[in-house]
């Protein structure tokens, strides 16, 4: 049975929607151990014997399931590389659910890296559902790296939703995609970035067969002093398509860096890129404010919105 | 009711000063319908950016129902109940037309009432409540969901700049239809329009004339129309006449 303290049902419902025990496969991680498992007869979740981590089997043909693994870290000064690997399987249409939130009341740096590999078979589909987030008062830090690399079998498609809203003060993120002929990839990336923060994401997306497809899209807010970096490519080796975007809002002293990058190595290759970056329009302040808002409530909306 | 007493608007154009609005004074009474007319670049727009609280005057006074908001920011003004519709709509991203219609409404309005003011534009509701204010929108409907997010204001002044400018002529029928309805449901608000369609000025209690920043004529429609229809058609014929005389010399 899950025991859990109330700041770790609130990390919980951050990271993962979760306001009780999940449906259908899940496991839960509290401050490095595991506080709660269970595989369903189509999805087995064990741990990795080598290293920190799950291996997470979800059988050929399985449909409408879920798998939840959230980690909650609460205790000052951890650090960890957790390695997850999910195999799906031929046919199979399944959503995951991860997520990560640290509290962090103490002096000394809590870090919690995760490095996710999915083989996605034959004509499966996979939602993957991650949020990051933090809270704390402490001096100490909270960081997280997490590490994605995603093999795309013919025919399959994975969507991929990456939330960091709040409270992590400095991440990594690296994203690898190779995907198969038919393949396709979605990824919606939604970021927002505030004190002192600093957040990098980098993608490698290669288009490796006929047909093959990505979306590559981030959405940013970066406030305050923080910095953000996006760096996304696509590398086209195949007759396919490749889009990549990065959407951001700069506000007080924030600082984007976009470099958006395309490697066509064939000539039926279509790749696009666009980024903009700038600050709040004048004119959408104005249009909230006729409608009654104050100025700052007009900016949060117009943050909110974009951030949906 | 609004008045404005002796406004004046000047910018900085090229290290001179420019004179947009000069010593305009005039009255939106409650219960009317007031439309302001003229020639392009006469001011309008701006005298409606000087009500909405979007510009400030160089000069004069703006009173609201008796109270002095010359100083007002553009939410006091809102929250003292004037309303305003751009001329051109502004786009948003993530922001869904349900979530503009309820910020203007300034409470949570359940969807079907929300619905109702997207018809009342001649928008099929259902199609367009959960879409984003964004770029997919065409020109005219983002100009309907614009005039709806000002419905949904229930302002005691509706300001309306250029409504017609951007919607094709099919959907402009239903426009009028819209401000004929609000103009019989009038009872304690005024509306003014900026506008130069003169099925929008047959439809006005008054009409005022702005050019180059000065009111050159104001007062009752049926005092006002005829007298801009023969102006017209005075400078018209002196066009002509002008080209014929030209024609003549050549």
């Amino acid at each position: 049975m899950l025991k859990l303290d109330e700041i770790q049902k609130r990390l919980l419902r951050e990271v993962a929607d979760l306001h009780e025990v999940p449906e259908g496969a899940y496991n839960i991680r509290s401050n490095s151990a595991s506080a709660g498992r269970q595989s369903t007869a189509n999805i087995e979740i064990v741990s990795k014997e080598d290293v920190s981590g799950l291996e997470i089997r979800i059988k050929p043909g399985t449909k409408n399931e879920s798998v939840h693994i959230p980690v909650v870290m609460t205790q000052s000064g951890l650090k960890e590389v957790v390695y997850n690997d999910f195999f799906i399987g031929e046919g199979a249409d399944v959503v995951i659910v991860a997520g990560c939130g640290i509290d962090n009341c103490g002096n000394q740096d809590s870090q919690h890296d995760g490095i996710h590999r999915f083989f996605v078979g034959k004509n499966a589909k996979v939602k993957y559902v991650e949020k990051h987030y933090g809270s704390g008062d402490g001096s100490g830090k909270r960081i997280l790296n997490p590490g994605t690399e995603v093999y795309m079998e013919e025919g399959s498609y994975a969507e991929m939703e990456m939330v960091q809203i709040k409270g992590v003060d400095d991440t990594e993120r690296t994203t690898t995609a190779e995907l198969a002929a038919g393949a396709k990839l979605v990824v919606r990336e939604r970021l927002m970035t505030h004190g002192d923060q600093r957040a990098i994401s980098t993608y490698v997306v290669k288009l490796n067969g006929a047909d093959a497809s990505a979306d590559v899209v981030s959405r940013s807010v970066a406030r305050d002093r923080s910095f953000q970096k996006f760096d996304a490519k696509i590398v086209g080796n195949a007759a396919c398509h490749g889009h990549t975007e990065c959407d951001s809002i700069i506000m007080d002293e924030g600082r984007i860096l976009a470099v958006p990058g395309l490697e066509a190595n064939d000539v039926d290759a279509a790749l696009v890129h666009e980024a903009a970056i700038g600050k709040i329009a004048g004119e959408q302040l104005i249009k909230l404010m006729t409608l009654g808002l104050t100025a700052a409530e007009a900016e949060e909306q117009i943050i909110n919105g974009f951030l949906q | 009711m609004l008045e404005l007493r002796n406004i004046s608007f000047q910018v900085d154009a090229e290290g001179k000063d420019k004179e947009i609005i000069r010593d305009v004074s005039l009255t939106i009474p409650d219960r009317k319908l007031v439309v302001v007319t003229g020639p392009n670049g006469g001011g309008k727009s701006t005298l409606a950016k000087l009500i909405a609280g979007i510009e400030k005057p160089t000069g004069g006074q703006i009173l609201f129902n008796g109270q002095d908001i010359t100083g007002f920011g553009i939410t006091e003004r809102a929250g003292l109940g004037i309303a305003y519709a751009f001329q051109q709509p502004v786009r948003f991203k993530g922001i869904r037309v349900l979530d503009l219609i309820r910020i203007a409404a300034g409470k949570t309005l359940s969807v079907s009432d929300a619905c109702q003011y997207l018809s009342s534009v001649g928008l099929c509701a259902r199609d367009y409540v959960d879409r984003e204010v964004n770029a997919s929108l065409s020109g005219g409907e983002l100009k309907r969901i614009e005039i709806a997010t000002v419905l949904a204001r229930k302002a005691a002044l509706s300001v309306f700049d250029e409504p017609e400018a951007g919607i094709d002529l099919w959907s402009f029928r239903n426009l009028i239809e819209v401000f004929q309805k609000l103009r019989e449901d009038i009872h304690d608000s005024s509306i003014l329009i900026i506008s130069h369609q003169e099925r929008i000025l047959s439809i006005a209690d008054e009409i005022i004339v702005l050019r180059e920043g000065r009111v050159v004529n104001q007062g009752a429609r049926e005092d006002v129309y005829p007298q801009l229809i023969k102006a017209e058609t005075d400078v018209m014929c002196e066009g002509w006449a002008g080209s014929a005389e030209k024609g003549g010399d050549a």
